[in-house]
């Protein structure tokens, strides 16, 4: 079943009879060449680039629960690629390509939509910053722009210029970045990976690792023992569980992180707006929600719910941003478990035991990575050789010192 | 969330920052055999357990204690608190 304006138009007037579930419900088969544990965006995408781009065959793809329902459905949906450090922006900006085609890709309406992010800043350091970033961008090729105070004020003008503590001088802006819908994108993986043959498992916990001569066999699950070639564990909020059932232990912290969205408002945010120094940043749905967030808790969490404390500092950045958001209402606040690595940057690699592979450490920036993560850890599925443009997302490295630390802060993952 | 401080009684966690794992308070011996894989493990990885974990807080906004507080990282129940010092003592002292 391909989505198009004609077939629309035929199902409209037709009473709606001819739509077909996106994907089967199949049964696993006793054994497969690659299994992808974890049903989420990043896992999806895996089997979805593994099937098609690199042309494999034998994939199964198992969820504890239902597809897409850990963090993939529950972030704020920013996709962007205005990274510092030369080991992540090339991946991020290889990741708004795949953005940019996507739909079309998979056919399916992921509602990517461009309308850009603006970066505030405050004082002349932040400003050189800024300036040093959105030129690390710009050598990377991707789009970046340095925008002042006045160009903000016709861009956004509803901002507090003003505010005594953090008034506003100016912002870095990508123009190319913008928002996506979140399920979309796993719905349209998902389609795109059963149709080309992908078992999409779900019901289906991994509760251990079958590993012999420090090789992996197979999968032990809720539903019996499952033989495999390759697997690929990308279950980012639970690694460290799920990897512990092979014995190994990460450089990984498992933390809550909180969302917010306002009641439907008519259309008032043109783009995605970060107040770093306020903990918050927002966007604006299509449906009109207020889409919002700041910081981490910052503290270890596998509870997908927050305290009442940041909830308090997310209000009070909002307030101090941009005064009118006082008026909304806010509809619902949730929380999702993030992957916090120990230098902030995610893990892409082979692991100690061969023919299993990882996936993780995203932290809280991993729904903009999905097209490039799952590419490239299909790449490495496929290939064992690492992506172009992920070569630096080894597990090893903070052994060998090779750590990639955007903020600076150290092995301390609260901070990232 | 509120943190039972042994010397001042409940204290709400924001009074608090927080550090990490309390095995932190096991610091290898740098000058040992193997020091330097003692430390990528005691400075990188992490048990990050879903149930019981013992970790590090500091009463920032307070008296300027470290505790170690047990709390379960699933409920976010806190199960008790104790000076991070009288922990870091009895350690020394079982060697």
């Amino acid at each position: 079943m391909r989505f198009s304006a004609l077939r629309v138009i035929k199902e409209a007037l037709t009473g709606h009879k001819g739509w077909q579930p996106l994907w089967r419900n199949p049964d696993p088969q006793p054994a497969y060449d690659f299994v992808i544990v974890g049903g989420g965006g990043h896992g999806l995408a895996t089997a979805y680039y593994l099937s098609t781009t690199f042309r494999k065959a034998r994939i199964a793809v198992l969820e504890k629960g239902w597809l897409g329902q850990g963090n993939i459905g529950r972030n704020t949906t920013i996709i962007r690629s205005n990274y510092l450090l030369p080991g992540n922006q090339p991946f991020y900006e290889f990741s708004m390509k795949l953005w940019e085609g996507l739909e079309q890709a998979f056919n399916f309406n992921a509602m990517v939509s461009q309308r850009g992010i603006v970066n505030l800043f405050h004082s002349d350091g932040q400003r050189d910053a800024y300036r040093r970033r959105g030129n690390a961008v710009l050598l990377s090729g991707a789009d970046a722009e340095l925008l002042d105070r006045d160009q903000l004020r016709a861009m956004i003008p509803f901002l507090n210029f003003d505010n005594t503590r953090f008034p506003i001088k100016g912002g870095l802006s990508q123009r190319r970045a913008g928002t996506a819908r979140h399920d979309g994108v796993a719905w349209g993986y998902a389609r795109g990976a059963d149709l080309a043959g992908v078992d999409l498992i779900q019901n289906c916990e991994v509760t251990g690792f079958r590993i012999a001569q420090g090789r992996v066999l197979g999968v032990e699950t809720s539903r019996g023992y499952i033989g495999a070639g390759k697997v690929g564990v990308a279950v980012a909020g639970m690694t460290s569980q799920v990897m512990a059932k092979a014995g190994l232990r990460l450089p990984i912290e498992s933390h809550v992180l909180q969302a917010f969205v306002s009641e439907g408002l008519k259309p008032v945010i043109p783009g995605v707006i970060t107040f770093g120094a306020g903990h918050f940043y927002i966007s604006q749905s299509d449906k009109g929600g207020l889409v919002f967030g700041g910081d981490i808790d910052g503290y270890n969490s596998y509870a997908q719910r927050g305290n009442l404390a940041v909830i308090e500092d997310v209000a009070e950045g909002g307030m101090a941003l941009m005064p009118m958001i006082g008026r909304a209402r806010l509809l619902r606040i949730w929380g999702g478990i993030m992957d916090m690595s120990m230098d902030g940057s995610p893990i892409i690699d082979r692991t100690p035991v061969e023919g299993l592979y990882l996936n993780a450490g995203w932290c809280y920036g991993g729904f903009k990575a999905t097209p490039a993560s799952g590419y490239a850890f299909a790449h490495l599925l496929a290939t064992d050789t690492p992506h172009d443009t992920a070569r630096a997302f080894r597990l090893d490295r903070f052994a060998k010192g090779h750590v990639i630390d955007e903020k600076g802060a150290g092995a301390q993952p609260n901070l990232h | 969330m509120l943190i039972p401080h042994p010397l001042l009684g409940p204290r709400d966690a924001v009074e608090f920052t927080y550090l990490g794992d309390a095995s932190l308070l096991a610091r290898p011996d740098g000058l040992a055999e193997g020091a330097d894989a003692a430390f990528h493990d005691y400075v990188y990885l992490r048990d990050n357990p879903a149930g019981v974990h013992r970790e590090l807080w500091y009463h920032e906004q307070g008296d300027r204690s470290w505790l170690v507080v047990t709390r379960n990282t699933v409920t976010h129940e806190i199960l008790g608190a104790e000076l991070a010092r009288d922990v870091a003592l009895a350690m020394r002292g079982a060697k």
